[in-house]
């Protein structure tokens, strides 16, 4: 009788094989968060003894913690990974940011918009991506194999029924598939599947003294010299650390003392809050994530 | 996600070794609206403390605002994601919904009760080990209950538990819930559903969910919860069983290494198991059992692997690896059950991809026996299938498939219909078993082929399809290009619809279906005339490309020239030679193509006619020119 971490890692390897067997030119998303060190240690496995089949793409916004592209630099170099980095030309024209712009256009720009640019210029036809159903509302009815129109929208009426095993990869000129071989896992199975393999990752998830500031209750980090101060606001040292990672200016800590990969399931288990609810972009308007889907947002 | 274990905070190294060891449990709740479906999962996701307290706030604060339950709080806004939907008009399908406990992690399929509901509970229970069917106690066994059932015990599901909800509705009277219990039972045992545990409850009050209700002393079963989490199933994709592996990808890193990755999809192997490649049939052991974290002594069903074998031999994606012990079965006409989900009905005859295992082949239904009325399991007669109905059909592929019956394996038995052109599932099916025929008919080797036969006449052949409306000028033309490679001395043959259709295909209207089945028959004649040498000349409408493109694929490449007599359809009814058109207005013709029976244009052809700027005799010119330029004209 398999366990259900073996399950869920069996069902994910099927997947990435699935993709590997039936397209031509698959991507994976490499975000460097949580999800995407499991969905890189699953795809080691799951084309062992061969290398990779393929590339990883990490869509910079330049506005990503210092730690987390430290992290991805290490991380690809030890696994020998073929790492695309792409940043979208027109974020560093206009100076895109999240101050002066606001959180939608920056995310817009930065990482919808960069990803499309992306795919359309390698030419990738299926990207793996590591969202979860039970992350939020509008995710729980997602496909493992979600068809993009050649606009990359996601159109319901494109959408197939998925049964037992059976992943259709098919897919007409143009159009794209994002796969999402983490589907049924929690975030739960994903740190105790961090935990049981000892999977490397980024230092941010752990607590430390850094610096910050507080604003409307959110306690940013002081990354660089970016973050623009208000008159009087300053910065103060603070043990904290992050249950998700994203760009810094629009990512707030916790306040912790957990400072082991046990301590931080400890407190998620015992947490009161749900994890995207630290990520300010959700918050932006009703029902968000569902317009951003559609949009091409991952 | 406060869990009530107290070891969490206690003893957090412990607890998560415990939690290592939990298994998974897939289950699918079926009801419709009213049944209290939304409040049970919305329930069941409160009392597994999967909710964090900003979930829970906004959850008081919608149950005040647009809540059902007089300020309580109402359960089904936490899984209304579907709702939100429904009120936008998009289409509603199967959202997958995540809690455990201390022993389990349970995933649940949550399917709408209404529209599209024979699809989306099929999709959702495809996964399922358990399905929970929920009855109103007020209501009992329904129309609806009936259909659901059905359908689980379609699908193959093995436990079913009858939720007999809202008894709080009733005054919780046993003796209803008796009555229902049997009554249910006794329909339950016709459709061939066993293990059945009947569980009284209130989703909405809570009775027997987690703990056992006050309200019920005279149910001394388990709860909910309990029976979930204590339920032995012998679960979908962890199954005993005889070994069986689809070859999904074959790893070759270096010339040193060759293996065969895949997901077990039945049984176990060990190294030195003696295993057989289906279809080819050859055979040889199991050298290594390889993964990412070291070779294995055994590997089980549910465990994806790579395996590599003593020999050297052909094998690829798409073959099944199987115990030398039970073998499955080689076929390629079989009878099975489709259940269609697609707006476009399914044709008999009309090909379409078929993904059994990691094999994808191309199917068509050649005989429609009858489809299944859900609601009364009553068969009937039909020409097609429409969206959401459920047919019994024999179907034949274009190669031999390795497969088990769906009952005995739904890995190897199940498999899902994709449409060509479009590329979208279109439908899903269970293998029930191979035709006699099938096994028994072989496929006569013959010393004088296709090759020998265009030799002797000193030509290549081929097949020249003509199609275009009616009164568009195809056979006009085709009569014009048979002369004249008659003068140059071929042998031809014109195939001409209205011809073949006093003849061969005589039993066949003017129906889509009919229309496929016309253009099948032609098309695979179109074939033996090929093989005999001989180049055919077909004129017939056929307004489907899909059916084009299963006579294009049924001779080699470069034996197919598709000609599209591109006439408009106003011109082609002023020419109206037949008088059909004049006929059709006076309605007396029905499904006159082009008018309420569709022509889907062709696009990538080898030649475009347009007749409203050349003469017949000009565009006969054109394709001769078009077949010497194409070499198709020469000695073979």
């Amino acid at each position: 009788m398999l366990t259900h971490l073996q399950r869920l890692e069996a069902e994910s390897i099927h997947i990435m094989r699935e993709v590997v067997a039936e397209c031509e030119h698959p991507v994976m998303l490499y975000s460097i968060g949580k999800d995407s060190a499991v969905m890189l240690h699953l795809a080691v496995k799951a084309f062992y003894p061969s290398k990779l089949p393929f590339p990883l793409l990490h869509i910079d916004t330049t506005w990503k913690f210092k730690e987390m592209i430290e992290f991805r630099d290490v991380m690809a170099k030890k696994l020998g990974l073929n790492l695309i980095v792409y940043i979208n030309p027109v974020g560093i024209e206009k100076g895109i940011n999240p101050f002066t712009h606001g959180s939608a256009i920056h995310t817009d720009i930065w990482k919808t918009q960069g990803l499309k640019q992306a795919l359309d210029e390698y030419g990738f036809d299926v990207a793996f991506g590591g969202a979860r159903r039970d992350e939020e509302k509008s995710r729980a009815k997602e496909r493992i194999f979600s068809i993009r129109s050649a606009q990359h929208r996601w159109d319901p009426k494109l959408q197939r029924p998925e049964l037992w095993r059976l992943y259709n990869a098919r897919k007409n000129k143009g159009e794209s598939i994002r796969v999402f071989p983490l589907s049924n896992w929690t975030e739960l199975d994903i740190w105790q599947y961090i935990y049981l393999n000892n999977i490397p990752i980024v230092p941010l998830y752990l607590a430390k003294e850094r610096l910050v500031v507080e604003r409307d209750g959110t306690l940013i980090m002081v990354d660089d010299d970016r973050l623009p101060m208000d008159r009087g606001e300053l910065p103060m040292v603070k043990k904290i650390r992050f249950r998700t990672l994203g760009c810094y200016p629009l990512t707030g800590a916790i306040e912790s003392e957990a400072d082991t990969l046990t301590a931080i399931i400890q407190e998620m288990l015992l947490a009161k809050t749900s994890e995207r609810q630290g990520r300010l972009i959700d918050h932006d308007s009703a029902g968000s994530m569902e317009k951003k889907k559609q949009e091409g947002y991952f | 996600m406060t869990h009530v274990s107290d070891l969490i905070a206690e003893d957090i190294e412990q607890y998560l070794e415990a939690h290592e060891n939990k298994s998974l449990l897939r289950f699918i709740t079926c009801g419709s609206v009213d049944d209290g479906k939304s409040t049970l999962i919305g329930r069941l996701l409160y009392e597994s403390k999967m909710l964090f307290e900003d979930q829970l706030a906004q959850l008081e604060a919608d149950s005040k605002k647009v809540g059902t339950q007089a300020g309580d709080l109402d359960f089904a806004l936490l899984v209304d994601g579907l709702a939100a939907e429904r009120e936008q008009g998009i289409t509603i399908d199967v959202a997958y919904r995540f809690f455990s406990t201390d022993k389990r992690k349970f995933i649940v399929a949550d399917t709408p009760g209404h529209e599209q509901y024979t699809r989306n509970m099929f999709t959702g229970a495809s996964t399922a080990d358990v399905a929970i069917i929920l009855i109103d106690a007020r209501k009992g066994v329904l129309t609806q209950t009936r259909r659901h059932s059905y359908l689980v015990s379609l699908i193959g599901i093995r436990h079913v538990v009858l939720a007999i909800n809202k008894l709080d509705m009733v005054g919780y009277s046993q003796e209803i819930y008796n009555r229902i219990d049997v009554e249910y039972r006794t329909f339950a045992s016709e459709i061939g559903l066993q293990n059945i545990v009947t569980i009284p409850m209130s989703a909405l009050k809570g009775d027997n969910i987690t703990e056992l209700s006050v309200n019920t002393p005279w149910y001394r079963g388990e709860t909910l919860m309990e029976h979930l989490e204590n339920i032995q199933v012998e679960d979908a994709e962890v199954k005993s069983g005889v070994f069986r592996m689809p070859v999904q990808w074959v790893n070759r890193p270096n010339l040193d290494f060759r293996g065969y990755s895949g997901i077990i999809v039945g049984g176990s192997v060990k190294p030195g198991d003696p295993i057989r490649v289906l279809p080819s049939g050859r055979e040889s052991r199991v050298a290594r059992i390889v993964t990412g974290d070291g070779d294995l002594e055994q590997a089980i069903s549910g465990q994806s692997i790579t395996l590599t074998l003593t020999d050297e031999i052909d094998i690829s994606r798409g073959d099944i690896l199987a115990t030398t012990d039970a073998l499955p079965s080689v076929a390629d006409q079989f009878e099975a059950t489709i259940v269609w989900m697609s707006d476009e009905p399914m044709l008999p005859g009309r090909p379409y991809l078929m993904k059994i295992g990691t094999r994808t082949v191309t199917v068509n239904v050649s005989t429609l026996k009858y489809k299944v009325n859900v609601n009364t399991l009553e068969h009937v007669a039909v020409t097609k299938l429409e969206l959401n109905e459920i047919g019994i059909c024999n179907l034949g592929t274009d190669q031999l498939i390795a497969f088990d019956p769906y009952k005995e394996d739904r890995d190897t038995g199940g498999f899902i219909m994709i449409d060509r052109l479009t590329n979208n599932t279109v439908g899903a099916g269970m293998l029930h078993f191979a035709l006699r025929r099938s096994q028994n008919i072989h496929w006569q080797a013959i010393n004088i082929n296709k090759q020998a036969h265009a030799a002797i006449k000193g030509q290549k052949p081929f097949v020249l399809w003509f199609t275009g409306l009616s009164g568009s000028g195809k056979s006009t033309i085709a009569n014009l290009v048979e002369k004249k490679l008659h003068s140059l001395g071929k042998h031809t043959y014109l195939l001409d619809g209205d011809n073949v259709r006093h003849g061969l295909n005589k039993d066949l209207g003017f129906t889509d279906a009919d229309r496929v089945e016309n253009i099948r028959r032609i098309a695979e004649v179109a074939k033996l005339m090929v093989d005999a040498g001989q180049i055919v000349l077909v004129s017939f409408i056929s307004p489907f490309h899909s059916e084009r493109q299963m006579a294009r694929e049924l001779v080699e490449q470069g034996e197919f020239f598709e000609i599209f007599i591109d006439t408009p359809i106003h011109v082609a009814e002023e020419r109206d030679p037949k008088g059909l058109y004049k006929k059709m207005r006076r309605g007396e013709l029905k499904n006159f193509t082009g008018i309420d029976s569709p022509y889907e244009a062709p696009e990538n052809v080898e030649i475009r006619i347009d007749t409203t700027v050349q003469l017949p005799v000009q565009a006969a010119e054109q394709i001769i020119i078009y077949l010497t330029e194409a070499g198709a004209l020469g000695r073979p």
